[in-house]
């Protein structure tokens, strides 16, 4: 059985409101907990695969040119090395999301400095790394190389179809009763996902198993296929647990393709893991933005026009640019609209997905513009940002589907007690400290994919979820046993829900928040058509049966699920497809966030004290993980406001920072306990279970409100992210 | 090849290894002992937070060979599915982790945190040098801030770790 839904319009029922179980929405905990709690979860690295080798990957040490040797022969057969792999289906850069063909191969071409460039394959783990840290390369730089992507001469393209010239803003900012005309800066940003790359290959004649650590399996053995020149049925990925990916292991690295050729050649298992700083050098980082806003309003604070024009970067050849005015284009009204990208070419490390991209800069940044118009409109920044949601898209005239964006505002607003806090910047003293406080908006684009998913229900009463599926701490594994389970009426330790296995029925995997409504919608429809033949059984309608607690009837008559199943299984694929429904509205999610930050008047330090976050986003099908999304989210925008920044070295072009050490994510002591408030709301144009994404929420915006109560704490606009000491000191009020 | 005796969750093992290896590869590469979590292999992340003779510990800042005759627990040896620790227990309950990969260290870490304040341990954020009276949430936070989470999760480890401590928020 096969149940098919595309999303061409609304989807009213609202059926899991009809189920009896109570399983979708609450705070359940998740499954896959007491084996991650006790070390017994399996990730990439950790399978028990007999004669296994590793190998190290050997970086390149100039930033453009052509590797000329790579002197192996003196290694080869001496203290455990087995091989150095050059082969000429190496990756030179990780693939992007949803690339489903090979990245751009052939290691003897270097693009950018820390590119991989060999692979060394020894007995031990220590044998490999001493092999590649010794292992001879010559090479033949190319004097031509660009690092910098705001150079004069660095040379720029602009994508067509991401600029919009609409009315004439110049004409609005020169009519307007307010404005704002500013460039902001954001450095890069890296996933440091807290598990590294890692793959073992593994070959049995011509199918290769590859057990991995990645985002989307569907499209990782496409792009792995096509990479080894083999067809994608010899390969099955294994990826049930997956340490972080936050878009780095959307599509297969350098790591997956090195091992199955040292695997092959070789003939037996070879695990290749990252180091952490490859993982900075050869996996993806967030492009720095350069993003001129420019906002025109009137009297009454309602915008007239919005400017939003940024520079990005990537390697030459690449089609992915940080998408920054991604959510400018529907956030707010105005008539006069001019949004575009340029994308400098340059020659660092792969510029591609991390986290919410796009919002998660674009917003930051419109949200800080939109903080120094309230400022200059003298209007309340909740306010203003009321007065400018807009009825219909402001550049393609149409609806907006469910968007709680002004509840959201409301609601933060009384939670925080906004109206108590202190309007004059730097006014404000505890102490050493100075206090303030600040808000924005969120916004991130909901997206649904195409998903499978097959459901068994078996004659013991118990039921099966599979597909190829990832949970990468996201809460996969518990809310799609939800969903199951409140259909067809069991309690959650009836239900086995299996991830991650590239055999399994497919769907988009996870990025782009779309991985729950996509496919939890695919479950939600196998197991509707499961429903509709117990009915059929029964003899009753779809619409009547009663599922609960194993039992299934209509009323208050009730027989044990396993007496109506008789011995016979019952099994369907659902199978969800994007329609008309994400053309027709604009589908998205909204939020606010309310900051309170303490800066330090002698140092410029600055604290996170407080932090609420209140997000709109459709159906939430646990609240205990979409909350644990909401908080991850909100903590990477204090990263990114506070301390995070890729420093890169523009003589050769290599990153500077490239550990953790160097790289500062947020740790324990940086962060308060944030408060999240998750709104009721059903979106029945998103999906079929009216849910949308939220894994990316949090962060699109939150960096705003940490900077904008920088501002209200020391009169100091931060426009050069992150908010780092020396940018404070010199104007610090009393300093 | 060194020969070294470690005696992991009171299980003692004979190590044939490479004078080179960790005591993070030793675990897990060697004993199959794969809970304790390999993040950056440079002591910047708490992945590989381990035990040693009461101790925390990042087990990648030092050789196996090192540990000749130490007891050593590891995440394994705290608890497993059905027999969890209360701080394992904790951690599920309130959503302590998302991908789990810095878990196992998080939890090690806890435990032997929780010790190091019972034992009058002052830390970078406490009013005196003799240590606390009970672990406010910013203790708990300070004390926890070797152990990197980039999902994120701080303030449900919090939580967590305040349930088991019995602390005062």
């Amino acid at each position: 059985m096969t149940a098919h839904q595309k999303m061409d319009k609304a989807d009213s029922r609202n059926r899991l409101d009809d189920m009896v179980q109570g399983l979708v929405g609450s705070p359940m905990d998740r499954p896959d907990g007491p084996l991650k709690v006790s070390g017994r979860a399996t990730y990439a690295h950790e399978w028990d695969v007999p004669d296994m080798l590793y190998g190290v990957l050997v970086r390149a040490t100039i930033s453009k040119g052509r590797v000329t040797d790579v002197a192996s022969s003196y290694l080869i057969g001496k203290n455990g090395v087995r091989a150095v792999i050059t082969d000429d289906r190496l990756l030179r850069r990780p693939a992007q999301g949803g690339a489903d063909e090979a990245p751009p191969q052939g290691s003897k071409q270097v693009d950018y400095f820390g590119q991989p460039i060999a692979l060394v394959v020894a007995d031990s783990f220590e044998q490999a790394r001493h092999g590649a840290n010794i292992l001879a390369v010559s090479y033949e730089a190319e004097g031509n190389a660009a690092f910098d992507p705001e150079a004069a001469d660095t040379e720029t393209d602009q994508p067509e179809d991401d600029q919009l010239d609409q009315g004439d803003l110049d004409q609005a900012m020169t009519d307007a009763a307010f404005t704002v005309d500013q460039v902001y800066r954001t450095p890069g940003h890296n996933s440091a996902a807290m598990e590294p790359h890692c793959a073992i290959a593994s070959w049995d004649g011509d199918k290769l198993t590859l057990r991995g650590s990645y985002q989307m399996l569907n499209f990782n053995i496409n792009e792995l296929a096509d990479a080894l020149h083999i067809v994608p049925d010899n390969i099955r990925m294994l990826s049930p647990y997956v340490g972080g990916g936050f878009g780095s292991k959307l599509g297969i690295s350098p790591e997956a393709v090195s091992a199955a050729i040292a695997a092959k050649e070789i003939g037996q298992p070879v695990c290749v893991a990252l180091s952490r700083p490859q993982v900075f050098e050869t996996t993806m980082r967030r492009s720095e933005t350069r993003q001129h806003v420019r906002l025109a309003c009137g009297e009454d604070g309602v915008l007239t026009g919005i400017g939003h024009e940024c520079l990005v970067s990537n390697l030459p050849g690449e089609s992915f640019y940080e998408p920054v005015t991604q959510a400018t284009h529907f956030m707010y009204g105005g008539k006069h609209r001019k949004l575009g990208i340029e994308v400098a070419r340059i020659n660092r490390t792969c510029g591609g997905s991390v986290r919410a991209p796009g919002e998660a800069v674009g917003m930051q940044v419109l949200e800080n513009a939109m903080d120094e118009l309230a400022e200059a409109a003298g209007i309340d920044p909740v306010e203003l940002r009321r007065r400018n949601v807009p009825d219909r898209h402001p550049e393609q005239d149409i609806p907006y589907s469910s968007r709680r964006f002004i509840e959201a505002l409301d609601e933060g607003a009384i939670i925080f007690e906004w109206d108590k806090r202190n309007k004059m910047p730097g006014s404000l003293r505890e102490g050493d400290w100075l206090i303030g406080h600040g808000m924005a908006g969120a916004a991130r684009v909901n997206i649904l994919s195409e998903a499978k998913a097959k459901v068994t229900l078996l004659a013991d009463g118990s039921a099966v979820v599979e597909t190829d599926m990832t949970d990468i701490g996201t809460g996969t594994y518990a809310i799609l046993t939800q969903i199951a389970g409140e259909m067809l009426g069991l309690p959650a330790d009836k239900i086995e829900t299996k991830l991650g296995d590239s055999d399994l029925p497919s769907g988009p995997g996870s990025g782009g928040s779309w991985g729950a409504a996509s496919t939890g919608s695919a479950v939600f429809l196998a197991c509707e058509d499961i429903r509709k033949a117990i009915a059929k059984k029964l003899g009753i309608d779809e619409a009547d049966l009663r599922l609960a607690e194993g039992k299934a009837g209509r009323g208050d008559t009730a027989q044990p699920i396993t007496e109506v199943l008789d011995g016979t299984p019952i099994s369907a694929i659902g199978h969800i497809e994007p329609g008309q429904t994400l053309e027709e509205m604009q589908q998205a999610t909204y939020g606010s966030y309310f900051a309170e930050v303490a800066v330090n008047a002698v140092t410029g330090e600055t604290r996170v004290k407080r932090m609420l976050g209140v997000f709109g986003a459709g159906r939430i099908l646990n609240e205990k993980t979409a909350t644990s999304q909401c908080y991850g989210g909100m903590i990477w925008g204090i990263g990114s406001a506070l301390t995070e920044e890729l420093v890169f070295d523009n003589r050769d072009g290599h990153i500077v920072n490239h550990d953790l050490a160097e790289y500062h994510i947020p740790v324990n002591l940086d962060v308060p306990q944030i408060e999240v408030v998750l709104l009721e709301e059903r979106d029945e144009w998103a999906s079929p279970i009216q849910a949308k994404g939220i894994g990316e929420l949090g962060i699109c915006g939150a960096a705003a409100a940490v900077t904008n109560a920088i501002y209200n704490a020391t009169g100091i606009r931060i426009r050069d992210y992150p908010a780092t000491l020396d940018k404070l000191l010199a104007d610090l009020p009393g300093g | 090849m060194e020969t070294t005796e470690l005696s992991v969750n009171g299980k003692t093992h004979k190590l044939e290894a490479d004078s080179r290896v960790t005591l993070l590869d030793a675990l897990r590469n060697h004993l199959g002992l794969t809970g304790t979590k390999k993040g950056c292999d440079h002591g910047q992340c708490g992945a590989c937070t381990v035990i040693v003779e009461g101790r925390r510990i990042n087990s990648c800042l030092t050789l196996a060979c090192m540990h000749d005759g130490d007891e050593i627990t590891t995440i394994e040896g705290l608890g497993e599915p059905g027999n969890l620790s209360a701080l394992q227990s904790a951690f599920v309950a309130h959503d302590g982790f998302q991908c789990g990969y810095c878990t196992p260290g998080q939890i090690c870490s806890a435990t032997a945190m929780l010790e190091e304040a019972k034992a009058g341990w002052p830390s970078f954020v406490s009013d005196d040098l003799e240590g606390p009276d009970a672990l406010s949430d910013e203790e708990i936070s300070e004390r926890m801030s070797g152990n990197l989470c980039r999902c994120a999760a701080y303030p449900n480890i919090v939580d967590a770790i305040r349930k088991v401590a019995g602390a005062k928020s």
